[in-house]
């Protein structure tokens, strides 16, 4: 299958210009959608360091470095896949596409075990939260920010996903060559959003 | 002309020395307003008729402005915005610092209703007594939801925030009766969250509080719009020492200048401490409040973190009583608490 | 297909006798054409029926607001319903009206045209956005008539997390209506970058595309914050996660500040569109080119990039901080100055015009009156010792209103007056026209002074019931809406009539350069019957030949 020139676009070069620009756009939208979490985190560490500090510790840093360093390779593979569709290998850039799905779905996987953590230690947002030992003011508004940031987060790495497995079905039937790699370079760019949030959220929750 | 101009813009009367100020201020902001639409309608007007169409495909000439008109319509603007910032900031930064002898009243705003509580003398509802020509800082505080404190003839207004202390300050400058109105959506009775500032020559006042005092709690003022409730167990720093027992803050705090579990009381106010964390804070008002709501945000420097919260324990109105006692523990024997001059 | 170009007078001429493709309303006639469509000018046309909806719909809230008003008790409701209405106005004012109106209607229309383009860059997604602009106002709307919020549209915490009244689904509804806006903003902007003719440098392009640039810009770094703001006040709401909760060391002033950070740009979203529309016909009715394009451009830039750091003058007696407002004030005078160039540098574009007051020039003038005067009582309320005893009053409602609809509402009927021959082929009577634009700048002066008076006295905002000595204002108040309302329906008659029986309208009624005219009216599906070429600016009256050079395709 070719890129299809559309009728208003005067030449193919400008349309492949358009739709990068128009998916980098996108992505500053979900920056600043972020950025108001980032604030409220900002907020509220200024005014409960200690306790936020102590909270902190209640993470796993184990199983974060571990969401972190799965992220961190899915992009990678997502990022050779759209060097193999530019080389017409197409199936390749499939079979890497799928192997990020399910580095999406062991994230996935790790976040729902943390969860289930929380939920039996009692550290949960708001008036939920009822863990023993933790009783300054300011702990359970760690853990809400915990749950909103990652749960948006997490919102976002199935709507990525969503994207791979669309992206990647179409290229195990071998659409995608050197003239027509669009779709799995502008897909590639948003699940690499998604990793770079959770690149700022993972040393902001579990590291300091 | 003042007269003139403020009832020309419906403003209420001036009963405050910053309304004076203020007033001022929006004259020439008004007026320059006028002044400036009235000068582009009557100028469009005139364009209007001088450069009517008269014929359907006149041509017309290629006006390109000069690089002095294009300033001038920059710099002419900006330099009356700019100048009535600099004359607004500098009365706000006024209306932002109480000095150092005004009266404190302690505001609590609650769904649908105002509160008031005086260090030296009684709580009342919805009415708040004020001397005239002296300055009154107000401490203002929320049960429940964000609600705002708004005396028109004073020109002065602040949001009264649940969990924080919020500060404004008047002098009114004349006796008389002036409404209060809650200016912060609250909910079903907003507008029916009404209150009264009844300002009293100053030896009226001083006489009223003293009654206050003495206990006179059954005497209701005939011209009272509203009826207004006296507590007759005491000043607010009676209250405090009975809570101070009652909920065992004296188990740690001395009164004495003894230092036990925690640091003492006497002489705390307004004393410069070190934290754990080797930061310095003054123990004013604020701070007292957060101690005892978040006693571990800042531990003085000596002592253990083992001092429990006593959010949910202890309501804003005996918060500020704790605070009025341990401000009267000085060793200097002033009675009455002198509030000095400072932003919270 | 036509063989010969367009012809290229531009003085306003006898009927087209365009044979050829169908135009853009005749180019498929079943309900599937039309929901289904691509076409940016039929997407204009679906957001025109439903942002009028929308006005209907919070003109109606106006009204019964201003009836209860009429005396200081209860008049026709009580309380609880009166708190829904003034909130439900808000929401549907803003969310479903003002935000989309001239962006959405006559950007979605004339952008692709005035760029020499055959639609935008992204026809499906212009597409969604209405879908998701109607599936979010109909979760608002379903919640407005299941009981609806009381918590005023600025859902102020603690409040709006409290309250018993139901205020997920207008939540939900208006963060839903905010990626519709998004969707077009990014539309806008990489259609502005990507699908210029040949010919058309940024300096040769129309205002009106300048000021939606400015808006896009706003529209996409904005929006998000107000979505994650409504969506963290829902999951309050819902499940009491406590972060604007002090009690478990929130707090609720954070809510004010992400609130309006969005909030006071898109005030920008609302006015930058509707002064580029005054650009466009202040130029066409003085057959002038506008005096000092390139201030005015930049300006539209400017405003959209200041206007992001002016937001705390909404907080000046929260318990911000001294500093806090101090910075916001003296930023806040800034972008009132781009304003004042702006107006200067319109009323200057008359200047040795050749004017010609039909009813869209009636309301560039009712535009310009209100606009200084609504945008210079706004450089009053940012001046911060008056605010404090302006805030939450009344004349902060004279203010934005004077704005809102004495300016934005200003420009939305003089693009519509202007833009309707061209959007439907017809012409409408003007006598009535002007006798409708009379009455509209008279009701609005009747209606809103008396609340500029109203402020000053000290009534505050959102009073059910206040004191009998601010009756007499609030009756006169009350009265100018009554006449608002005429004016409205007057032209919704005569529109709707043009619109059905109206005369025919050439390609150039009004004898503009601007470059929408060259088409047909109403335009062929693809806007232009061949190639395009820019070789002029919209605004050179003091040339002959046209600025635009179409070339039919060869076959």
């Amino acid at each position: 299958m070719e890129a299809r020139l559309a009728h208003h676009f005067r030449a193919i070069e400008t349309q492949r210009h358009a739709e990068r620009l128009g998916m980098w756009l996108f992505l500053a939208t979900e920056v600043l959608l972020f950025a108001g979490l980032f604030c409220g985190y900002t907020l509220y560490r200024y005014l409960y360091p200690e306790t936020f500090k102590l909270a902190s510790a209640h993470l796993d840093v184990f199983l974060g470095t571990v969401n972190t360093v799965v992220l961190i390779s899915s992009s990678l593979t997502v990022a050779l896949a759209h060097h193999f569709a530019h080389r017409d290998r197409s199936r390749m850039a499939g079979v890497l596409l799928f192997v990020s799905v399910l580095a999406g779905l062991a994230f996935l996987g790790v976040k729902a075990v943390e969860y289930t953590h929380k939920f039996e230690e009692g550290l949960l947002p708001g008036r939920y939260f009822h863990a023993e030992g933790l009783t300054a003011p300011g702990a359970s508004m760690f853990f809400t920010v915990y749950f909103l940031t990652t749960g948006l987060h997490a919102f976002h790495v199935v709507v990525g996903m969503g994207v791979l497995v669309w992206i990647g079905v179409r290229a195990w039937r071998g659409e995608f060559h050197a003239n027509h790699s669009m779709p799995v370079e502008l897909g590639g760019l948003y699940w690499h959003l998604v990793d770079l949030v959770w690149i700022f959220l993972y040393p902001l929750l579990y590291l300091v | 002309m003042n007269e003139f101009l403020r009832t020309m813009l419906f403003l209420p009367e001036q009963a405050s020395s910053f309304a004076e100020q203020v007033d001022q201020l929006h004259y020439f902001v008004i007026i320059t307003t006028l002044i400036a639409s009235t000068a582009v309608g009557m100028g469009a007007i005139f364009f209007f008729w001088r450069y009517r169409r008269r014929v359907q495909d006149q041509k017309t000439p290629h006006v390109e402005p000069t690089v002095l008109i294009e300033a001038l319509f920059v710099a002419v603007p900006l330099l009356f915005f700019v100048s009535w910032f600099v004359m607004g900031f500098k009365d706000f930064i006024t209306l932002s610092t109480p000095p150092r002898e005004a009266m404190d009243v302690y505001v609590m705003g609650k769904q649908w209703m105002w509160k008031f509580a005086y260090p030296q003398g009684p709580n009342s509802i919805s009415t708040l007594r004020v001397p005239a020509d002296r300055p009154v800082r107000l401490l203002l505080t929320s049960r429940d939801v964000i609600h705002s404190f708004y005396v028109p003839a004073f020109r002065i207004k602040q949001d009264a925030l649940p969990g924080r202390y919020t500060q404004t300050w008047f002098t009114a400058t004349r006796p008389g009766r002036y409404p209060v109105f809650c200016a912060e959506y609250c909910g079903l009775t907003h507008s029916g969250m009404i209150g009264e500032v009844v300002v009293l020559p100053g030896p009226e006042f001083d006489a009223w509080l003293a009654d206050q005092q003495r206990g006179l709690a059954d005497r209701q003022d005939a011209q009272d719009v509203r009826a207004e409730r006296v507590e007759p167990e005491g000043s607010m720093v009676e209250q405090g020492r009975v809570l101070a027992t009652s909920q065992g803050c004296t188990r740690c705090h001395s009164v004495d200048g003894s230092n036990h579990i925690g640091p003492t009381w006497l002489d705390l106010y307004r004393r410069r401490e070190l934290t754990t964390e080797g930061k310095a804070v003054e123990a004013d008002e604020p701070y007292l409040t957060e101690s005892m709501m978040d006693p571990k945000a800042k531990v003085v420097s000596g002592f253990d973190p083992v001092m429990p919260s006593f959010r949910g324990r202890l309501s804003p109105p005996e918060v500020a009583a704790l605070v009025e006692y341990i401000k009267s523990l000085r060793s200097d024997r002033v009675v009455l608490p002198t509030p000095r001059r400072g932003k919270l | 297909m036509s063989t010969a170009p367009v012809p290229a007078s531009f003085v306003p001429g006898p009927e087209d006798p365009a044979p050829g493709p169908p135009h853009y309303l005749k180019d498929g006639t079943t309900v599937r054409s039309w929901l289904l469509t691509v076409d940016h000018k039929r997407i204009a046309i679906l957001y025109l029926v439903s942002v009028l909806v929308g006005l209907f719909l919070g003109g109606m809230f106006a009204m019964a607001l201003r009836l209860e008003l009429l005396t200081p008790g209860p008049t026709i409701m009580d309380a609880l319903t009166y708190n829904r209405m003034f909130t439900l106005h808000g929401v549907t004012m803003i969310f479903l009206f003002m935000i989309p109106a001239i962006p959405a209607v006559f950007g979605n229309f004339f952008l692709p045209i005035m760029l020499g383009a055959k639609d935008v860059a992204f026809p499906k997604l212009n597409l969604l956005s209405w879908y998701v602009y109607v599936i979010g106002g109909a979760l608002a709307l379903w919640g407005m008539v299941h009981g609806g919020a009381d918590t005023g549209w600025t859902f102020y915490t603690p409040y709006s997390t409290t309250t018993p009244t139901k205020v997920l689904p207008i939540l939900l509804g208006a963060s839903i209506i905010g990626f519709s806006s998004i969707l077009t903003g990014l539309n806008f902007i990489v259609s502005i970058h990507t699908l210029r003719a040949p010919g058309l440098t940024w300096t040769r392009m129309p205002l009106f595309l300048w000021s939606l640039y400015g808006t896009s810009i706003i529209q996409i770094l904005a929006t998000p914050v107000l979505t994650l703001v409504l969506l963290l006040v829902a999951t309050e709401a819902a499940f009491g996660f406590g972060l604007f909760d002090p009690a478990r060391g929130g707090d609720p002033v954070m809510f004010q500040h992400l609130f309006w950070f969005y909030s006071h740009p898109a005030v920008y979203i609302m006015v930058l569109p509707a002064m580029g529309v005054i650009s466009e016909t202040i130029s066409t009715f003085s057959r002038k080119n506008i005096f000092g394009y390139r201030m005015v451009a930049f300006s539209s830039l400017g405003i959209a990039f200041v206007g992001f750091f002016t937001w705390g003058h909404h907080l000046f007696v929260s318990g911000q901080s001294t500093f806090d407002a101090g910075a916001f004030g003296i930023l806040s005078m800034f972008v009132g100055v781009f304003t004042a160039i702006k107006v200067f540098n319109w009323v200057a574009t008359l200047y040795k015009g050749a004017i010609s007051f039909k009813t869209p020039f009636a309301y560039i003038c009712g535009f310009l009156y209100f606009l200084v005067f609504g945008g210079m009582t706004g450089v009053a309320v940012a001046t911060v010792s008056l605010d404090v005893h302006w805030h939450d009053t009344y004349f902060v409602v004279a203010h934005f209103h004077f704005i809102m609809v004495g300016a934005v509402m200003m420009a939305f009927l003089a693009g519509l007056h202007y833009w309707f021959p061209k959007m439907f082929g017809k012409t409408y009577h003007e006598g009535w026209g002007l006798v409708a634009a009379s009455l509209i700048v008279l009701g609005f002066n009747a209606t809103f002074i008396p609340q500029f008076l109203l402020g000053n006295a000290g009534m505050p905002r959102r009073y059910y019931a206040y004191h009998e000595s601010f009756q007499a204002l609030n009756v006169a108040s009350t009265a100018g809406a009554t006449l608002l309302l005429f004016g409205f329906v007057i032209i919704a008659i005569y529109l709707v009539l043009a619109f059905r029986f109206g005369g025919p309208a050439g390609p150039n009624p009004w004898g503009s350069r601007g470059f929408e005219w060259v088409t047909a009216s109403p335009p062929i599906t693809e806007n232009f019957d061949g190639e395009v070429e820019v070789t002029g600016t919209p605004y050179d009256y003091q040339e002959d030949q046209p600025s635009v050079r179409v070339t039919p395709e060869a076959e």
